[in-house]
C-alpha cells in the first residue's frame, strides 16, 4: 500500500516538472522561434549530456545520504591528465583517453569512497577535502599552465564532435550511462541494496547489507563517471586548465534536486533526473536566447530550483498527511 | 590545517629572506632590480619576468623576479619587505591590489627605492610611474576596425565578454561603442546587435555563442575581448562548419587560438606582448632608479630595442607609460607564438 503511494505522488511530481518544462519551452517559443529547431534542440541535449552523467553518480551518492563536493575538481584533473597524455602521445586511441580518465577518476572516487565509509568522515567534509587536494593537483601536474587546442589530436577531440547514426557522441554516450545505470539500479542485486541503506542505514545493517561496501561502490562509481565526464569536457571544448569546471558540483547537485533525489537519502529516479538535467539545460541555452540580462540570469536559475524543491516538500508532506489518514482508519 | 601551514609558510618565508638578505650582502656590488608578479604558475607572467630580466641584465644590472603563491597583496607584502631588507634599487610590481599595497610600497620608497607598477596598476602616491600593455582607448578601436575589416564593412557584429563586472572589459567595450559612435557615417551598416557574457566559463561562453549565431541569422562577426571567450567562439564556428561566415576576432593567448587562426575561425586577433611588457619595465626601472625618470608626463625615456617612450597622464591621477597598440597574431606568426604563451 505504501509502496503504492509513494510510486503515485512521485509520477506526480515528474508530471509536475514535466508541464514546468513545457510551459517554460512555449513561453521561449514564443519570444524566439529558433528555440525549438532542431539545431537548437541538438545544441541544448550537447550541451547537457556532460551534466546528465555525472548527475547519475551524484543520485546514487545522495541515495546514500551522502553528498559530493569533488566532482568539478575531478572533472578538471581526469581532463588535465588525460590532455596531457593526448598532448605527448597523440596516437592514442580515443577510447583509451576515455578510459584513462574514467580510470584516474574511480581511483579518486575509490579514495573518497575509504575516508566515508571506512572511516567514518562526514560526506560533505571529506568530499570537501578532497576538492582542494585534487584541484592542488591538477595545478601540481600541469605545472600551472593550460594544454590548448592545437596540442590535441583531431581524433581525441572528435569525442565529443563526431557522430554515431547522426547523433552527437556525447548525447549517444549519455544514453549508454542511463541505460546501464538502469540496469544496474533495478536489476542488479547491489544496485537496490544501495537505495535500501539510504533509506534506512541501520534497518538495512541490521538485515546484514554490508553498508560500508555498498556506500564505498557508490562514491566509485560517481569518481569513475566524473573522470569519464572530464574526458569529455576537455575533448568538447578542446581546452584544459587548472580552473575547469570549478563549482560545477553545485549544478549537478541542483540537477539531482530539481530532479526529485532525496537529499536525506534513499529517494531517487533516473526519469526525474533526466528531466531535472534537461531543465537546467534549457535554462542555460533559453535565458541567453530570450535575451535575459546577465544580471537576472543566475537569479532566475536559482529561484526555479527552489520553487522544484518547494513544489517536491509539498507534495510529499501532503503524501504523509494521506498515508497517515489511511492509517487512522 | 590552515594555521599550521600558514604558520609553516611563514617560517619558510622568513628564513629565505634570511638566506637571500645574507647572499646579497656577500655579494655586494651589482645593483638588483626586482620585478613582483601577482602569481606563480602563471604563463603570462612568466613571460613578462622574462622580459623584465632580459632588460635588466642588458643593462649589466642583476634582475630579481618573485611571485608569491596565492595572488594576493599580502603575500606581495611579504615580498616587498625581503625586498627591502635586500636594498634593492628598484622594485616593479603588478599589483594584487589597487590600495593595499600602499603602506609596503611607501615604506619601500623612503628607503629610497624606486617603485613602478606594470600591467595591474598601484594607486599613483605609491608609484612613480605605470607601465601599461596598451591604451584601452586604442584596444577598443582597433577591435571595432577588425570587424569592420572582417565584415566586409556591413553586417551584424556582436561582443562575447567575460563577466558584466569586469572593468577592464567594460572599459573596451566603452571605447568600441565610441568607435562606432565618432565614426557613424564609416560604419553605418555595421550593427551591434548585442553584448553578451561568458563569465570566462567555458560552458556558459559556448551556449552564449550559440544563442548569438541562433538569433542573428546575420551576424559576421564576434569580438571577443577575453581568452576564453574568443576560444570558446572559435570552437563553436569549427564545429558548426562556419568557417568563413562568421568570423572571430578579440584577444586572446596564441596557444589557445594557434588552432582557429591556423583553421581561418578566426583571421587575425591581438593581445599585447608580455615580453615586451617586462622589457619596457626594465628600462623604465633602471632609469627611475638613477632618477632620470621622475614620472612627470611629457618625460621621454629610451627602452633599447623597443625605442623612445613618453610618459602621459594617466586616467587615475598618476602617470604610465603606454607599449603601444596591441600586438596582432594572424596566420603568418601564430606558428611561432603558440609555443611562448
Amino acid at each position: 500500500m505504501k509502496m503504492q503511494l509513494k510510486g503515485v505522488s512521485g509520477s506526480l511530481r515528474e508530471l509536475g516538472l514535466l508541464a514546468f518544462i513545457i510551459l517554460l519551452g512555449i513561453t521561449v517559443q514564443i519570444r524566439n522561434p529558433v528555440f525549438l529547431s532542431l539545431m537548437n534542440i541538438n545544441a541544448i541535449l550537447t550541451n547537457t549530456a556532460i551534466l546528465s552523467i555525472l548527475a547519475v553518480g551524484m543520485m546514487l551518492v545522495l541515495v546514500t545520504r551522502g553528498i559530493d563536493l569533488s566532482v568539478g575538481a575531478i572533472i578538471a584533473f581526469t581532463g588535465m591528465v588525460t590532455a596531457l597524455t593526448v598532448a605527448k602521445y597523440p596516437g592514442i586511441n580515443p577510447v583509451a583517453a576515455l578510459l584513462l580518465g574514467a580510470g584516474v577518476g574511480f581511483v579518486i572516487g575509490s579514495l573518497t569512497g575509504l575516508l566515508v565509509a571506512v572511516f567514518d568522515i562526514l560526506p560533505i567534509i571529506a568530499t570537501l577535502g578532497m576538492m582542494n587536494v585534487v584541484r592542488g593537483f591538477t595545478y601540481v601536474v600541469s605545472g600551472g599552465k593550460w594544454v590548448s587546442s592545437y596540442q590535441m589530436s583531431t581524433s581525441f577531440k572528435a569525442l565529443a564532435t563526431g557522430k554515431i547514426l547522426g547523433i552527437n557522441n556525447l548525447i549517444v554516450i549519455a544514453i549508454v550511462v542511463y541505460i546501464i545505470a538502469a540496469y544496474f539500479i533495478n536489476q542488479t542485486r547491489m544496485g537496490r541494496r544501495i537505495f535500501a541503506v539510504g533509506s534506512n542505514p541501520e534497518a538495512a545493517e541490521i538485515s546484514g547489507l554490508p553498508r560500508k561496501r555498498l556506500v564505498f561502490t557508490a562514491y566509485a562509481i560517481m569518481g569513475a563517471l566524473a573522470g569519464l565526464a572530464g574526458v569529455l569536457w576537455v575533448a568538447k571544448f578542446a581546452s584544459a586548465q587548472g580552473n575547469t569546471a570549478i563549482g560545477y558540483e553545485l549544478q549537478v547537485i541542483a540537477a539531482c534536486i530539481l530532479g526529485g533525489v532525496s537529499i536525506s537519502g534513499g529517494i531517487g529516479k533516473l526519469s526525474g533526473l533526466l528531466l531535472g538535467t534537461l531543465l537546467l539545460g534549457i535554462l542555460n541555452n533559453a535565458l541567453p536566447l530570450i535575451n535575459i540580462s546577465p544580471f537576472w540570469q543566475q537569479g532566475i536559475q536559482g529561484i526555479t530550483i527552489l520553487a522544484a524543491v518547494l513544489t517536491n516538500v509539498v507534495v510529499k508532506r501532503n503524501n504523509e498527511r494521506a498515508a497517515l489518514r489511511r492509517r487512522a482508519i | 590545517m590552515k594555521k599550521t601551514i600558514l604558520i609553516l609558510v611563514s617560517i619558510f618565508l622568513i628564513l629565505s629572506s634570511f638566506s637571500i638578505f645574507a647572499a646579497a650582502e656577500a655579494e655586494g656590488g651589482v645593483e638588483k632590480h626586482a620585478f613582483i608578479f601577482k602569481n606563480t604558475g602563471n604563463p603570462y607572467g612568466d613571460k613578462q619576468m622574462q622580459g623584465f630580466e632580459d632588460g635588466i641584465k642588458e643593462q649589466g644590472f642583476e634582475a630579481i623576479t618573485r611571485a608569491p603563491d596565492q595572488p594576493t597583496a599580502e603575500a606581495q607584502i611579504q615580498i616587498i619587505e625581503q625586498l627591502i631588507n635586500q636594498r634593492v634599487a628598484s622594485i616593479s610590481i603588478t599589483g594584487n591590489d589597487y590600495d593595499a599595497l600602499e603602506p609596503a610600497l611607501k615604506k619601500a620608497m623612503g628607503e629610497g627605492i624606486a617603485i613602478l607598477s606594470a600591467d595591474s596598476a598601484v594607486n599613483p602616491a605609491s608609484r612613480i610611474t605605470h607601465i601599461n600593455q596598451a591604451d584601452s582607448e586604442m584596444i577598443g578601436r582597433t577591435l571595432i576596425q577588425a570587424a569592420y575589416d572582417m565584415a566586409g564593412g556591413s553586417g551584424d557584429i556582436a561582443i562575447l565578454s567575460a563577466t558584466s563586472q569586469a572593468s577592464n572589459q567594460n572599459l573596451w567595450i566603452e571605447w568600441m561603442k565610441k568607435e562606432l559612435a565618432e565614426n557613424a557615417s564609416k560604419y553605418a551598416n555595421l550593427k551591434l546587435v548585442r553584448i553578451a557574457y561568458g563569465d570566462d566559463l567555458r560552458d556558459k561562453s559556448v551556449s552564449e555563442t550559440e544563442a548569438l549565431l541562433q538569433s542573428f541569422p546575420n551576424l559576421k562577426v564576434i569580438i571577443a575581448p577575453t581568452t576564453v571567450g574568443i576560444a570558446a567562439a572559435g570552437r563553436v564556428v569549427t564545429d558548426r562548419n562556419l568557417i568563413g561566415k562568421l568570423k572571430v576576432t578579440g584577444l586572446g593567448l596564441p596557444s589557445e587560438m594557434a588552432e582557429y587562426i591556423e583553421n581561418g575561425a578566426c583571421p587575425y586577433m591581438f593581445l599585447w606582448n608580455p615580453i615586451d611588457v617586462g622589457y619596457l619595465t626594465a628600462y623604465a626601472a633602471v632609469a627611475a632608479s638613477e632618477g632620470k625618470l621622475k614620472g612627470t608626463a611629457g618625460e621621454k625615456f629610451s627602452a633599447s630595442r623597443l625605442g623612445e617612450f613618453t610618459v602621459v597622464k594617466a586616467s587615475d591621477g598618476g602617470t604610465e607609460v603606454l607599449l603601444g597598440a596591441p600586438f596582432k597574431f594572424d596566420k603568418a606568426n601564430i606558428a611561432e607564438w603558440k609555443t611562448v604563451y
